[in-house]
């Protein structure tokens, strides 16, 4: 269990975090959304206490990380970036940690086991590939065999294979009753994988809710609609006293209304329908409607 | 309780790193062997040395100044046992771990400080005694048991521990390698000779103090202008590692990781 209470972050002048309230439950994959630079790591980066918040507080288990007398056995955590010495093996790196949280050395072995490094977990680390050390990382969070865990962007850098064995194992981790705090930028990924959402956007937290309120809320089934005679298609949907959006291939997209009425419509105006088609609401349609003015940087990925 | 797996946490993050092994040979041989040269070159040269050269001659320090080269390895050795964690993205582990920062960074100066003593003393012994015997060949040496040897050799020790600790401090200051290793060897090899250009009797104080003259005074069996008393000199270069590793902390506590 994670809880913010106006947690807040300004660097130099900048607010990468603004007054967050959130709480993150256990049982359930929560997904942590929004676009890179939302504030996302600077939020888990408060919660570990690497960086002091400007204001307001975050409790992990209802206290602050770093009183903590063992916190590796409550929190564990994969952060974004490599956080390990390439000169190290995955063994001594582990090794070490188990030592500084009383953590049996019987366990290192074990983890290495589920993270499928065991092989070469006497290597040094700099020889890993991306993937591999994002195997360490989340070795070094399942350490401690936590009730919490932290995953800041955990499909970064692994292959189809990757993605689909840490999805299961998220979704194993949170159905055995633990907290799972995931990040993600990827929408599809979120999709699958969380059951709430929190979602982030400038440093704000826009919607923490479940997944399918948070659909339902913010994104309405759509019917696309497509025509050869395209001015005429415009002209007539635009009688009509109804929400609607050209888009770049030429189609329509008409809010509100199911394809019946899109139907019936073009047929009285006598037009050639070649597309028509209804469009469930998704979360990225979802996601992107709330985050619409809070996206700070536009294009470039 | 806690602060005793963090050292013994440390304790395994040093010994599992090449470069610990590769910094502590290195002191040893580097020391040693100019120590061993350097009275080589005294040695040969001695008929050629005028009256109050000879007079003035301290066996001990003379044998030993090839600690003042243990400065590089040793002082090596505790910036990267800070900086390469800021380096390579360890620190957030770390800390992960051992959330408390000043339990941290006392764990790290703990294991730093004991294997820079142990290493210090072996490379002051082994230097004092190789030394010793080369001017034992012209009859010029001291033995360990002779007034102030034992001080000054197990000093060398000492010196070269808080070596390594002045630069822990300044790798947690710095945070970055090459710029802690610059800092450090600008400060103990290039700041003396500022003093050098300061005028007459004010430069030869503030020679003294400066911190490599005021370290390795405690390496000296006789008195010399140009050095502070022994332990006063020790006392004044513990000051300045003490004043290093207090800001070290007071930012290690203070900053964002």
């Amino acid at each position: 269990m994670i809880s913010a209470a106006g947690l807040t972050k300004v660097y130099g002048g900048k607010t990468a975090l603004d007054h967050a309230d959130f709480a993150v439950r256990p049982g359930v994959v929560t997904g942590f959304l929004g676009p890179n630079g939302a504030g996302k790591s600077t939020a888990m980066r408060l919660i570990l206490g690497l960086d002091r918040a400007t204001s307001g507080s975050v409790t992990v288990n209802g206290r602050a990380y770093r009183d903590l007398p063992a916190p590796l056995r409550e929190v564990g955590a994969l952060l974004e970036a490599k956080a390990w010495h390439g000169g190290r093996s995955a063994y001594d790196h582990l090794r070490f940690l188990a030592r500084t949280n009383g953590i049996p050395k019987s366990r290192v072995g074990e983890v290495l086991d589920i993270v499928g490094l065991s092989d070469v977990s006497g290597k040094r680390a700099k020889g890993y590939s991306l993937g591999m050390g994002q195997r360490l990382g989340i070795a070094a969070a399942l350490l401690g065999d936590p009730g919490t865990l932290m995953f800041d962007e955990p499909v970064n850098g692994l292959d189809p294979e990757g993605i689909l064995w840490i999805r299961r194992l998220m979704q194993s981790l949170a159905a055995e009753g633990r907290t799972v705090f995931v990040s993600s930028h990827l929408m599809s990924e979120m999709a699958v994988t969380a059951g709430h959402l929190i979602v982030i956007g400038r440093g704000r937290i826009l919607a923490d809710t479940s997944m399918n309120d948070f659909i339902a809320a913010n994104a309405t089934s759509h019917v696309r609609v497509r025509s050869p005679e395209r001015q005429a298609l415009g002209r007539v949907i635009a009688g009509q006293d109804w929400r609607a959006a050209a888009t770049d291939d030429g189609s329509i997209l008409v809010y509100g209304v199911t394809p019946a009425d899109v139907g019936d419509l073009l047929h009285q105006a006598g037009l050639r329908v070649h597309e028509l088609a209804s469009v469930q609401p998704s979360l990225e349609e979802a996601f992107m409607r709330l985050t619409a003015d809070s996206i700070e940087f536009h294009g470039g990925g | 309780m806690t602060f005793a797996r963090a050292v013994a946490g440390e304790w395994i993050k040093v010994w599992t790193v090449r470069s610990t092994l590769w910094s502590m040979l290195a002191t040893v041989v580097v020391t040693v062997g100019l120590s061993s040269l350097l009275a080589l070159a005294y040695t040969l040269s001695y008929d050629r040395l005028g009256i109050r050269a000879r007079l003035a001659f301290d066996p001990v320090a003379y044998g030993l100044a090839g600690l003042n080269f243990g400065v590089i390895t040793l002082g090596v050795l505790g910036v990267l046992v800070v900086s390469t964690e800021y380096s390579s993205g360890l620190m957030r582990t770390s800390l992960s771990a051992v959330p408390r920062r000043s339990k941290l960074l006392a764990a790290k100066a703990v294991v730093l400080a004991v294997i820079a003593l142990v290493v210090g003393l072996i490379s002051s012994f082994l230097a004092f005694f190789a030394s010793q015997a080369i001017f034992g060949m012209r009859r010029l040496g001291a033995g360990i048991g002779d007034p102030e040897v034992l001080r000054a050799v197990t000093g060398g020790g000492l010196y070269l521990m808080l070596i390594a600790l002045i630069s822990l401090g300044a790798g947690a200051i710095v945070r970055h390698t090459a710029g802690a290793i610059t800092s450090v060897l600008g400060v103990l090899f290039v700041a003396p000779i500022f003093g050098v250009f300061l005028p007459e009797d004010w430069g030869r104080t503030v020679q003294k103090f400066l911190p490599p003259a005021a370290g390795s005074a405690i390496l000296t069996t006789r008195e010399t202008p140009i050095t502070l008393p022994p332990w006063q000199g020790f006392g004044v270069f513990a000051g300045y590692t003490a004043l290093v590793l207090l800001i070290a902390f007071a930012l290690f506590r203070r900053r964002d990781v």
